[in-house]
């Protein structure tokens, strides 16, 4: 007779084997990392530029020089690229982020020889028409008034802000914001940062010996610029602020959205797996000590998550919710005692077992296909690190201990420092 | 191409197992035959908060997500107006356990007044910040009813209000499982790193000893054919004005169908897609436009959105939605345009193979429309559709009598 009452046995994965790139540098200079696997007959190509920031107040900017270059080169209007894309299946996304804007086209190989030249057209030659920097401004002022009534985005705005100021990564903008992108401004940008010794390529898939052989004629031999690029200035150092609450009244609400967390530290820490895991433990996973809480215990939410972000020139830790406006001050209490709880006891190691393997199970599970090992590799490599990042993240999370996760604790998880928004209502 | 064994259990269990040696983990994916759809006029949003209570313990296992995460497992479910999907996505070397989980909350659940409690909490706080606390987040609590008056499509998978899921009762939940919960109205396939045997084996142990329960027949109300062009008005708390026109196209098994997702790429896939390029960027009317399908399997819903931009007056964004869907119905699309939603289609099932749990729900979901190997005819299917079929498809779709027109007009500019 089965007994259903015993759980059949398991084993831990422990470790996890990683595709590493070959590395090849195009004739000028360009890096690019390839990493060919998988039967699909088709390729991931990404752009990546670094940030060059001039001005701290230059973030819309890059997301605006990022989206506009796919409308239109010397040769080709807008609607001719979105037309030769389109035609050919593809994929070609622009994705600005806090300190890179990538260009990524997915396409199948036998489309390449039409779709490469295209994203060398693009990337030397964008010209940002007026008439579609104008469309783009005054559709993006639409859609940003629509998100302006979401309280979770308004939350997360007061949020960045309160965190880093006005300076890059706390630069939100007002609507008004969008009248300031200029012709003159895209195109500076363009040309300061769009060059080949501020560009990585990151290819993935079946990445054939033809396929190199395009990328050096058109980015390498066929990519050269003269200027010399102008250094980026380096983002001020600035002092994290204090816990403060902040509480944005909305009329009518029926959930509040919480937003809160505090400046961190960077993925080449240290300390960084080990939070990594402590993270895990409080809001990173369903059976976190938020969810198993908040929402599977009192029901006030349908979500409860936290998260750590590590930029280049900063970190922050968060945690966001959306909860029934009644619950929204026993909310805030639930989170100040979860956080007190880590730092007075140390878990159980039964709990902290079931971490570690449900992080093992999940990071053996993200890589899926040959793009999920490139983008693990991107999250290390512009943090500046290797891929033994990887050996050393997956060692701590096999060895580390319900004391060592109680010290992580009581040096980040200080409830008093934490910035916390609410927008919606708090007795 | 995604190959596959599939065999059936003496209780009614279908099975099915594909091989992916590729990957060291491995899905296992249980549909239930049964979606909003099959809910009580008086009891909607049911299904889905049943779904939340799958995993508030079953008879021999006090909580489904604790083991699971212990054996590194992710695991989720959806609801839809047709299907309630669960799955789960392991390291290979732990198959058995989903077995284990799975075949227990197809056994009997533990019925928990306190999950049941807190459920209800929890999926009304759902309802709250997908549906009422977002602008614009009631469009389908008001659409569906307004395009189906008969069949159970008019109401949303979230249910038509919070009173609905506040008073769902023990009762109700513990019916609800003998009905549709049983192994005849399942699918179950399993994927990645495994062998036909050793499924099968495991199949056995773990699914043959359920008893069956008795397969649900469908007996659901046809909506008759619509008469009338309808329409309602909202005067709403969102910062721009917004228009919705809905038609009634085929389900998802019905001729058809293929022209009409063709038709949605041509409208709205891709920044050249006839209404982007034509009435975003050209004649500057919308800030933004979609056209998409349900794709329900007893009819779907097509539907066109857009957001006319300040300057454009609702008459003007309507009738200039109108001009590009007659014009598809006036002239045949050219052989290059259609040929060019075809190659999206073909590097998006291409790319749909990289991916282990979606190669595992669309087997499950092609298996209950009838035969898991159809969906390895979707391309050829797709190709088949020629730019008549297209015309023909756009002509009985775009007709003033079979719409429904859902306008926001916002407070803001009233």
């Amino acid at each position: 007779m089965l007994d259903r009452t015993q759980p059949p046995s398991f084993l831990s994965v422990t470790q996890l084997e990683l595709i590493k790139p070959a590395a090849v540098t195009l004739s000028n200079g360009l890096n690019v990392f390839v990493f060919d696997a998988g039967d699909q007959d088709m390729v991931r190509v990404e752009w990546v530029f670094d940030h060059l920031f001039h001005h701290e107040d230059e973030m819309l900017l890059n997301t605006g020089t990022c989206e506009l270059i796919p409308e239109g080169t010397h040769s080709l209007t807008s609607a001719q690229i979105a037309e030769l894309v389109d035609f050919h299946g593809a994929f070609l996304i622009p994705e600005p982020g806090y300190d890179q804007s990538t260009l990524t086209l997915f396409s199948l190989n036998k489309h390449l020889d039409e779709l490469l030249p295209l994203v060398k057209d693009l990337l030397t030659d964008a010209i940002f028409p007026d008439k579609e920097l104008a469309t783009y401004v005054r559709n993006n002022k639409q859609k940003l008034q629509v998100s302006l009534q979401k309280n979770s985005f308004v939350a997360r705005r007061l949020f960045n802000r309160s965190l880093f100021g006005s300076v890059r990564y706390g630069f939100v903008p007002e609507v008004s914001d969008y009248d300031g992108l200029t012709r003159d401004r895209l195109t500076t940008l363009f040309r300061r940062q769009y060059t080949p010794s501020n560009c990585t390529l990151i290819v993935s898939g079946k990445v054939t010996p033809q396929v190199i052989d395009s990328l050096e004629r058109l980015f390498g031999s066929g990519w050269q610029v003269s200027e010399k690029p102008v250094p980026e200035t380096p983002m001020p150092e600035r002092t994290p602020p204090n816990g403060v609450l902040k509480v944005e009244v909305r009329d009518g609400a029926l959930q509040s959205a919480v937003r809160m967390g505090c400046v961190s530290i960077r993925r080449s820490h240290p300390d960084f797996p080990g939070l990594q895991v402590l993270n895990t433990v409080f809001g990173g996973y369903f059976g976190s000590r938020l969810m198993t809480n908040i929402r599977e215990d009192k029901g006030y939410t349908y979500g409860i998550s936290s998260g750590i972000v590590s930029l280049k020139y900063s970190a922050f830790f968060t945690l966001a919710s959306e909860v029934g406006v009644d619950v929204t001050a026993a909310t805030l209490g639930e989170i100040e005692r979860e956080m007190d709880t880590l730092r007075q006891e140390p878990m159980s190691s039964e709990e902290l077992a079931v971490v570690k393997n449900y992080m093992m199970g999940s990071l053996l599970g993200s890589l899926e296909n040959v793009f999920s090992h490139a983008d693990k590799f991107k999250n290390v490599y512009f943090s500046g690190l290797g891929l033994d990042y990887y050996d050393r993240y997956t060692s701590v999370i096999n060895s580390i201990t319900p004391d060592e996760i109680q010290q992580l604790a009581k040096r980040y998880l200080n409830y008093d420092q934490m910035v916390k928004v609410v927008v919606g209502k708090m007795d | 191409m995604v190959k596959f064994e599939r065999f059936t259990l003496d209780n009614g269990l279908r099975v099915l197992i594909h091989e992916d040696p590729a990957t060291p983990m491995a899905v296992v994916n249980v549909l239930y035959d049964v979606g909003a759809r099959d809910e009580h006029p008086d009891r909607t949003g049911f299904a889905h908060l049943f779904e939340h209570l799958m995993f508030g313990g079953s008879v021999n296992i006090p909580s489904y997500d604790s083991p699971s995460q212990a054996v590194g497992a992710q695991n989720n479910a959806f609801t839809s107006n047709d299907i309630t999907n669960y799955y789960i996505s392991l390291p290979a070397v732990n198959l058995e356990t989903a077995f284990w989980l799975e075949s227990d909350r197809m056994l009997g659940l533990a019925f928990s007044e306190k999950s049941l409690d807190v459920q209800r909490n929890v999926v009304c706080e759902e309802f709250k910040q997908r549906y009422l606390n977002q602008p614009y987040g009631d469009v389908w609590l008001r659409l569906r009813p307004l395009a189906y008056h008969v069949h159970p499509y008019q109401w949303a998978t979230i249910g038509k209000e919070l009173s609905h899921i506040e008073n769902a009762r023990m009762e109700d939940v513990k019916a609800f499982f003998e009905k549709h919960y049983g192994p005849e109205n399942a699918i179950l396939v399993v994927a990645g790193q495994v062998t036909t045997d050793t499924v099968k084996q495991l199949a056995e142990k773990w699914f043959g000893p359920i008893q069956p329960r008795g397969k649900y027949t469908r007996q659901l109300p046809a909506e008759p054919e619509q008469q009338e062009a309808r329409r309602e008005t909202v005067y709403a708390n969102v910062p721009l004005s917004s228009l919705y026109v809905a038609f009634h196209g085929p389900g998802r098994c019905d001729q058809g169908y293929y022209a009409m997702d063709l038709i949605s790429d041509l409208l709205s896939r891709g920044t050249s897609s006839r209404l982007y390029r034509g009435l975003v960027k050209e004649r500057q009317l919308f800030s933004e436009i979609n056209a998409y399908h349900t794709g329900s399997i007893d009819g779907s819903l097509f539907v066109v959105e857009g957001k006319p931009l300040p300057g454009t007056t609702m008459e003007e964004a309507e009738q200039a939605i109108w001009e590009e869907l007659h014009r598809l119905a006036g002239e045949q699309v050219s052989v290059y345009e259609l040929d060019k939603v075809k190659n999206r289609i073909e590097s998006t099932l291409v790319f749909s193979e990289m991916a282990l749990l979606e190669k595992a729900m669309n087997l499950a979901y092609f298996e209950l429309l009838g035969d898991a190997e159809n969906l390895n005819r979707e391309l050829a299917r797709f190709s088949n559709v020629s730019t008549q079929d297209i015309q023909q498809q756009a002509i009985r779709l775009f007709r003033k009598e079979i719409s429904s027109t859902l306008i926001y007009l916002s407070d803001a500019h009233a």
